[in-house]
């Protein structure tokens, strides 16, 4: 990049932030509803939303509690390990951001899908790091604000399924899920993982068919063929 | 447990896995196999998440209803590139609609 490209990169960069934090803003809702029926109270789902600020960790989990009190160490087991990812995110910003002290705290944070991939896909550093505390920043504060939104209306409106609200969370999955399955191996370990929780799911308890689905990750130990020739 | 402390105890994990990775030195997960189990478990953990969301009851009973055509739907929003709010909105959408008609 030359300082030439500059401003232009600084202004998509804050274009996709936005944009980035608009949507997944608009999804809190959906969110915020969901746990409300799941059981739990506003201040829970505000909780959620402001301490676990993950958002395919904190739907596992508000999917999952939703079958009662007893599903709890299930939920936990699940959001956590969905949240791993982060973890391994935070692995590759660490160096990217040259952060330390308080502001690696607010990093860790801020590190999740959005901001991480708003970071990666910049082509120099200065950007990059404008991108995912920009990304970071606005995703934190829409998603809080529509949660305690869905939250509110959720108590009211009803049964969130007549608006489509847990499908809206399906199609959230899936569309995470997406760009990661860019190879047959990764198409393998998605249906292996999916056809486990399914299989599982009649005879065991909530939560733990998605758990027991992370064993199909150990399909990736096998080298794969292209490194092989 | 009560609801809060199971709250509580998840995000405090959520947040300390975040922690521990801007943390850990990177050359610990360097190891090819390694880094190809690490890049794999999000994916069999999302598959397994949308499939047991989509297609199964409370009682964990296989089904095809309102939400498996969200995510047919959604699937066809991706292929045609649509952006992430769009593929949830549609998502909703089907189903709500479905549900609507007494379809689903």
């Amino acid at each position: 990049m030359t300082a030439t490209a500059d401003p232009g990169a600084r202004r998509d960069v804050v274009r996709q932030s936005l944009s980035v934090g608009v949507a997944t803003g608009a999804y809190g809702i959906s969110f915020g509803a969901l746990a409300v029926a799941a059981g739990l109270d506003t201040w829970q789902a505000m909780a959620l939303s402001l301490l676990m600020f993950t958002g395919g960790s904190q739907f596992a989990f508000v999917g999952i509690i939703a079958n009662g009190l007893h599903a709890a160490p299930a939920a936990i087991a699940a959001s956590s390990m969905l949240g791993i990812r982060n973890g391994l995110y935070a692995l590759e910003l660490t160096h990217l951001l040259g952060v330390r002290g308080t502001r690696r705290v607010a990093a860790a944070h801020l590190t999740i899908d959005e901001s991480t991939a708003v970071a990666v896909a910049q082509d120099d550093e200065r950007t990059s790091r404008l991108g995912f505390w920009l990304t970071g920043l606005t995703v934190f504060a829409l998603w809080n604000l529509s949660t305690f939104a869905g939250a509110l209306v959720g108590g009211r409106v009803g049964d969130p399924r007549t608006y489509g609200l847990d499908a809206a969370a399906c199609a959230a999955f899936t569309a995470l899920l997406w760009p990661r399955l860019r190879d047959r191996d990764a198409v393998a370990i998605a249906v292996v993982g999916a056809v486990v929780a399914v299989l599982l799911s009649p005879t065991v308890p909530p939560g733990i068919p998605v758990v027991a689905a992370a064993a199909a990750s150990l399909l990736a130990w096998r080298t794969p063929r292209r490194e092989q020739a | 447990m009560s609801l809060w402390t199971a709250v509580l105890v998840a995000a405090a994990i959520a947040f300390g896995l975040k922690l521990a990775g801007h943390h850990v030195p990177a050359h610990l997960l360097d190891a090819p196999r390694v880094r190809r189990i690490t890049a794999a478990l999000p994916i069999a953990l999302l598959a397994a998440l949308v499939a047991t969301q989509a297609f199964t009851r409370s009682d964990g009973s296989f089904v095809l209803d309102a939400r498996a055509a969200a995510v047919g739907v959604a699937v066809v929003a991706l292929l045609l590139r649509a952006p992430f709010i769009v593929v949830v909105v549609l998502g909703a959408a089907t189903a709500a609609l479905l549900r609507a008609l007494g379809w689903a």
